[in-house]
């Protein structure tokens, strides 16, 4: 069975005349333990499912279902944020730049119910491979990597088995981001993880993923298997196009 | 004589902790050609870049045994005799066209503002060779784009705007910072297009800065490689990929690849030597 499913999904933004319809029709789904990709240019909704997943894009319309569970709407239960947590693009600007690496990690999990809290935040950090000492830092005394991989501690702290990604590395070095993407690959491996993935960088697509689905202007145009996108035996247009620029 | 002669070039900025030197004495020279500055952030490559321009605000400081353009020793120009070197001899192409582009102003009217700094001529003259400059750089209706406001605009035509109004005074040298680092790779490839074929017909030096290696090695033509404010390795931009520095291998290594799937990608182990071994000149 399939952990996520997406049947016939539209998300738009405004309406009459000004609305935008941002996705249109997309179907794919994701078994348990599986890492799918995301890929498309700016503007092309890859982001817009994972937030209409996660109920930030509250207009939308169609099917999704997490673990057997529909969702409607905007509001998603206490049990929905245990399995389900997102790692955003900018490390910069996804922590609260005045509460401490120790305080982001202690509020998380007390409002994920543990008692436990002290023990974990130190296991949090051990996941994550930050040192003890980072421990009471405060995000502008942590180089964009260490600050990614808060984040992903943060993500973390609820026990999820899901984790959606949105361009989890494109604010990184590149030696930097093959440390994220050695971390994300470990965090997998380790605590059976299911990975929803966006990114417009196909490479860092095809090192992850087992499968993607290609999108441009809202709609999902091609869903392959990695080996095809390896083999660069993409069938639409565009697939071939994005593969064209990006492979050098 | 080069069209450009950088020789030992330092950037300093004073902090409470002592002082911090961002580029540490960089030597290197440009001719006729699409020279890269590569490397990862903080490594100084901005920063030479706009040490060139004296564009480093107090409390920076920018220390050189000689930034020469064609001969004129640009270290004892004045700040007016700065400002007659930006934009006529040598333009500058910031990274987010978002950030570069006043949001109040019509874009035509910014750039005909950056010719009528330059030019001596009518309104009318300019606005005839702002509408060529947008053609060139490839926009469809030059006439809309006139009119229209920096937000009413993509981002790729923001940064085609950008390279119109950088080109159009006729610099003899152009330093694009991260021009396309913003822009989606298919607009991506068109921008460069259009940079390298007016850089070719005018016989510009360019000098692109970019983190992108890929990049780098398909579009310049010599490449200089930084790390911690000095240029560690100096090579052919089509022979990148032969690097000896373990510190550019590693970045290459770094890189994911469809055509070589692995379980974990290769990490960089820095060396702390590779920061006190001296700086390689960029000197041709």
């Amino acid at each position: 069975m399939s952990l996520i499913e997406i049947r016939n999904l539209d998300v738009w933004f405004g309406d009459g005349l000004g609305r935008v319809n941002a996705v249109r029709a997309a179907n794919f789904s994701v078994a348990a333990g599986e890492s799918f990709g995301l890929v498309g240019e700016s503007g092309s909704g890859k982001s817009t499912i994972l937030r209409a997943l996660t109920g930030l894009a509250p207009t939308w319309s169609g099917r999704i279902v997490v673990d057997g569970v529909p969702l409607r709407g905007k509001s998603r239960s206490r049990a929905f944020f245990k399995m389900v947590q997102m790692v955003f693009q900018d490390p910069y600007a996804s922590l609260h730049p005045r509460h401490s690496v120790d305080r982001v990690l202690s509020e998380t999990l007390f409002l994920h119910g543990f008692k436990d809290i002290d023990a974990r935040v130190s296991k949090l950090l051990n996941d994550v491979g930050l040192d003890a000492r980072f421990r009471f830092r405060h995000p502008h005394q942590l180089s964009g990597g260490k600050r990614q991989r808060v984040a992903i501690a943060r993500a973390l702290a609820g026990e999820p088995d899901i984790l959606l990604l949105d361009e989890p590395t494109s604010a990184l070095d590149v030696s930097i981001q093959a440390e994220i993407l050695n971390l994300l690959t470990d965090l997998q491996n380790e605590h059976g993880l299911t990975y929803l993935m966006v990114s417009h960088d196909l490479p860092v697509i095809g090192h992850m993923c087992d499968r993607l689905a290609v999108m441009k202007d809202g709609e999902i145009v091609e869903v392959m298997g990695v080996d095809r996108l390896r083999k660069r035996q993409a069938t639409h247009p565009y697939s071939q196009l994005l593969l064209a620029a990006s492979v050098r | 004589m080069s069209r450009l002669d950088v020789e030992n070039l330092w950037v300093r900025f004073p902090t409470r902790q002592g002082v911090f030197d961002a580029v540490r004495g960089v030597s290197f020279s440009l001719e006729r050609e699409r020279l890269g500055i590569v490397g990862e952030s903080g490594s100084g490559k901005s920063m030479t870049g706009r040490a060139i321009l004296r564009l480093i605000r107090p409390p920076g400081i920018v220390e050189a045994d000689r930034i020469s353009l064609e001969g004129r020793n640009l270290l004892q120009a004045s700040e007016p005799q700065m400002r007659d070197v930006r934009g006529r001899q040598i333009s500058m192409i910031m990274q987010d066209p978002k950030f570069s582009l006043n949001p109040v102003i019509r874009v035509g009217e910014q750039i005909m503002e950056a010719y009528l700094m330059r030019a001596r001529t009518s309104r009318a003259e300019a606005r005839k060779t702002t509408l060529e400059m947008l053609e060139a750089v490839s926009i469809s209706d030059p006439e809309r784009v006139m009119r229209a406001y920096p937000h009413e605009i993509s981002g790729g035509m923001g940064q085609r705007v950008m390279i119109a109004m950088m080109l159009i005074a006729g610099p003899r040298i152009l330093i694009a910072d991260e021009p396309t680092s913003a822009l989606d790779v298919s607009v991506q490839r068109q921008v460069l297009d259009i940079m390298d074929s007016l850089v070719k017909k005018r016989g510009m030096g360019l000098i692109f800065i970019s983190h992108d290696l890929n990049l780098v090695s398909e579009f310049c033509d010599r490449v200089l490689i930084m790390y911690f404010g000095r240029i560690v390795e100096v090579c052919d931009a089509d022979r990148l990929h032969e690097a000896k520095h373990p510190y550019t291998r590693g970045l290459l290594n770094s890189l994911p690849r469809l055509d070589r799937p692995r379980k974990h990608l290769q990490t960089l182990t820095r060396d702390p030597s590779w920061k006190d071994m001296p700086s390689v000149t960029g000197v041709r």
